[in-house]
């Protein structure tokens, strides 16, 4: 399978209740009627695209019907895919420049969504890059969390850097960053704690491991990543907003794609955020991490079969 | 802001009509709107928020909400009602069999919280005089088994582990397990699965046929979208589930997905998760959860409190006297006593929309002391003093201070407290005059 139909069948269930549903309710009408638009609306909205960004493109299907490039039923789905993929692509990003090592990096997220599964699929990819990697068990709190990563560490043959249940997690990154730098390490992945972004002391928390990060490597932590669940629903924005105010997110990562039908969360968070999407889990395993890439991202829901 | 809430909303959308008179029906329609989007928004399922919207605009075109003074008000009840209808109403236990050990299975989604869960569920039961045994069938996730082991130490009961031997296999002997210990609750802990990985349902369907679990439950992740719903359906369909526990309640989901999967699937929600500590599982309040999609908080039960506390006809001589200005000491006295009457005020406060979420409120302790304090220096002061507080002297301070077992300057707070608060009445009537009487006001509050 190549990289193109991967991703595909990852967003398989995505496509289907997006694309096929659009495409049968089209179908449905010979010409375009108010009931039409509304069944249109409730297909993205019940893809969890979320109420403003459905708002949004409902308001340029309606300006497109006026300007006569909406005709017919017909012509909707390559409207709103163009439309969709202006939205995905529009925000450009600088490219994460190249840092010395050790590169940083910072995973954070609520409770469950897949941080410490994606970091060890993080360490996978960048050891068959080539690097060496180091993983520092910052998540002191939940049961076992340690044990969990130490198999991921296992598995990808990355060092960790861990320390007592209950500890201080600022201290587990301090002596991960230390440690990195004087066995030459190429980067540092710090898992968290699942932490609720409406906790104002879990957030302080955050913050002072980023600045005992700072302290030691300047310009660290270089990527701060916010895992979200592609199956959370439009409180994925307040997460986003929230982990923001605490720590400088550089991008977020989407887990879960394999199991939801509702990947349209894609576009919420594209249109709502100034956060790149940057990986996309679509699976348990190693290997089940694909780096986002908008244009692919929008050509694979609009896909044939 | 992250959210608006719907009440907010409705009450904005009414007063822009307030200057055409009397609803029409394209009013409410437009209102219908507003609580569409607000439903959609706290992640309600579509096809429930259609079923839900048509069943409300049935009532509300009624002549009661058009013919009202406080049409907002109307509607937003409505809307609560119909909601809290669609939660089930009342509370729903679990079923404990006659002959022991209960048998309950815990299934879910990936990361819904379904291991710590386990651990809330067997300690609950326990300070419920019960003997949880809690099954390690999670032979997937790294470190699952470990993590269950750790919480029963945590909590001294006792873990049964078969290391990543089969999961049907393990439920199995733990049962037996739990016979011969004289257990009378077993919980078993599955691994996380997609409902549409139809190998890994099948193994809980196998589990369900072996140990015949008396309690099947769906836990769900209170943040969770509009899949919610294909998620409960597909896990009912395959296992015939028996209720719902709903996780990370304590955040700012909405918990629009709850409601949806009782009103799709007619499962009962039995638990709420509400926090990460382990005694934070709570029996589950269908008409709070109402309450909170809509965003405002648990304002109709502090209505409902204020209404049985608080006579109506005192709250109507209170705003006499309001409005003839003349408002004493005494009067601030029996409107706190009354507030009073409704509970601690850091509750009162958590039931007021937006209230929770306000950063500046946090860890801002309303406490009954200082209202004590408050309560004693107004009685410490003579009934001339307290008619006229300009009157009060320095000397008359220090009496009042030495009476009540306060300090001046907690006189000199209240007094200034005082005189602010009737300030801001002034301004309040001067406002009520421009706009439309309502009937009931709570002291302080308005
Ligand atoms: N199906 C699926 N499951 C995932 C994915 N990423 C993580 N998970 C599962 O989600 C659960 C929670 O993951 P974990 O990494 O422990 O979450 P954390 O609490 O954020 O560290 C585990 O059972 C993971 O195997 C994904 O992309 N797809
Ligand atoms: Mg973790």
């Amino acid at each position: 399978m190549g990289f193109f139909d991967k991703l595909k069948a990852g967003l398989e269930k995505t496509r289907k209740s997006f694309t096929e549903k659009i495409e049968q309710l089209v179908i449905g009408y010979a010409t375009i009627e108010d009931e039409l638009l509304d069944d249109l609306e409730a297909v993205l909205l019940s893809a969890d695209v979320g109420v403003p960004t459905t708002t949004k493109l409902m308001t340029e299907i309606r300006s497109g019907i006026k300007s006569k490039q909406i005709n017919s039923p017909d012509d909707l789905k390559p409207f709103l895919q163009e439309k969709i993929n202006t939205m995905l692509l529009s925000k450009h990003y600088a490219e994460a420049t190249q840092y010395a090592p050790p590169v940083v990096m910072l995973i954070v997220g609520v409770n469950g969504v897949g941080k410490t599964t994606t970091i060890g699929k993080l360490a996978n990819y960048y050891h068959e890059a080539g690097k060496r990697v180091l993983i520092a068990a910052a998540d002191t709190f939940r049961a076992a969390a340690i044990d969990q990563l130490e198999i991921w560490g296992q598995r990808t043959g990355s060092e960790i850097i861990k320390h007592a249940e209950g500890s201080d997690p600022a201290a587990v990154a301090f002596d991960a960053v230390q440690a990195a730098k004087a066995r030459k390490v190429d980067i540092v992945i710090i898992d968290t704690a699942g932490r609720l972004h409406t906790k104002a002391n879990l957030m302080e928390e955050l913050k002072k491991i980023n600045r005992v990060i700072a302290k030691e490597v300047p310009a660290a932590p270089h990527e701060t990543l916010l895992i979200l669940d592609a199956t959370t629903g439009q409180n994925a924005i307040n997460q986003a907003k929230l982990f923001g105010e605490a720590v400088a997110l550089t991008g977020v990562v989407l887990t879960k794609l394999d199991g939801t039908a509702k990947g349209g969360v894609v576009i919420a968070i594209n249109n709502e955020l100034s956060l790149p999407v940057k990986w996309i889990g679509v699976g348990e395993g190693v290997n089940d991490l694909r780096p986002f890439d908008a244009a692919e991202f929008a050509a694979a829901l609009f896909a044939d079969k | 802001m992250v959210f608006e809430s719907l009440a907010d909303k409705l009450q904005q959308t009414f007063k822009k009509l307030r200057g055409k008179g009397k609803l029409s029906e394209s009013d409410v329609a437009e209102a219908l709107k507003e609580v569409r989007m607000a439903l959609l928004e706290a992640d309600v399922n579509f096809k429930v928020v259609k079923d839900l919207v048509a069943k409300i605009k049935e009532r509300a075109i009624g002549q009661e909400v058009l013919e009202s003074l406080t049409p907002a008000q109307h509607v937003i009840k409505i809307v609560n009602e119909e909601l809290t209808n669609l939660m089930g109403g009342t509370q729903s236990r679990i079923a404990i069999a006659s002959r022991p050990p209960t048998v309950i299975m815990l299934v879910g989604l990936q990361g819904a919280g379904k291991t710590t869960t386990a651990g809330k569920l067997a300690h609950l039961l326990k300070r419920q005089g019960k003997q949880p045994l809690m099954v390690a069938a999670d032979v997937y996730r790294p470190a699952a088994i470990k993590q269950l082991e750790v919480l029963g130490e945590q909590l001294e009961i006792p873990v049964f582990t078969m290391g990543q031997d089969n999961p049907v296999n393990i439920a199995k002997k733990a049962v037996d397990q739990a016979l011969m210990m004289a257990r009378d609750i077993v919980i078993i802990d599955t691994a996380g699965r997609l409902h549409i990985n139809e190998d890994l349902m099948n193994e809980l369907k196998s589990i369900k046929q072996t140990v015949k679990p008396h309690e099947i439950l769906l836990v769900v992740d209170a943040m969770t979208g509009q899949d919610a719903v294909n998620v409960a359906e597909s896990f009912n369909n395959d296992l015939g589930l028996d209720g719902i526990i709903l996780t990370k309640l304590d955040g700012d989901a909405r918990g629009g997905a709850a409601l949806s999967i009782k009103a799709v699937t007619g499962l009962p929600i039995k638990f709420a998760g509400m926090g990460e500590k382990l005694d934070a599982l709570e029996a589950f309040h269908p008409d709070r959860m109402a309450s909170r999609i809509l965003g405002m908080g648990d304002v109709l039960s502090l209505i409902e409190k204020a209404e049985s506390a608080i006579s109506l006809e005192k709250a109507q001589e209170m705003q006499k006297k309001l409005r003839k200005e003349d408002f004493t000491l005494d009067d601030f006295l029996e409107q706190i006593e009354q507030v009073r009457k409704l509970g601690p005020l850091d509750q009162i406060l958590g039931m007021l929309p937006g209230m929770g979420k306000l950063k500046g409120l946090q860890g801002l302790d309303i406490d009954n002391k200082e209202v004590k304090h408050i309560i004693a220096i107004i009685r410490s002061m003579t009934s001339k003093e307290r008619r006229d507080p300009a009157v009060i002297n320095g000397s008359r301070r220090k009496r009042i201070a030495l009476g009540s077992g306060t300090r001046v300057q907690d006189v000199n707070r209240l007094l200034k407290q005082f005189g602010e608060a009737k300030k801001m009445m002034k301004r309040l009537k001067d406002m009520q005059k421009s706009g439309k009487k309502s009937n009931f006001k709570l002291p302080f509050m308005n």
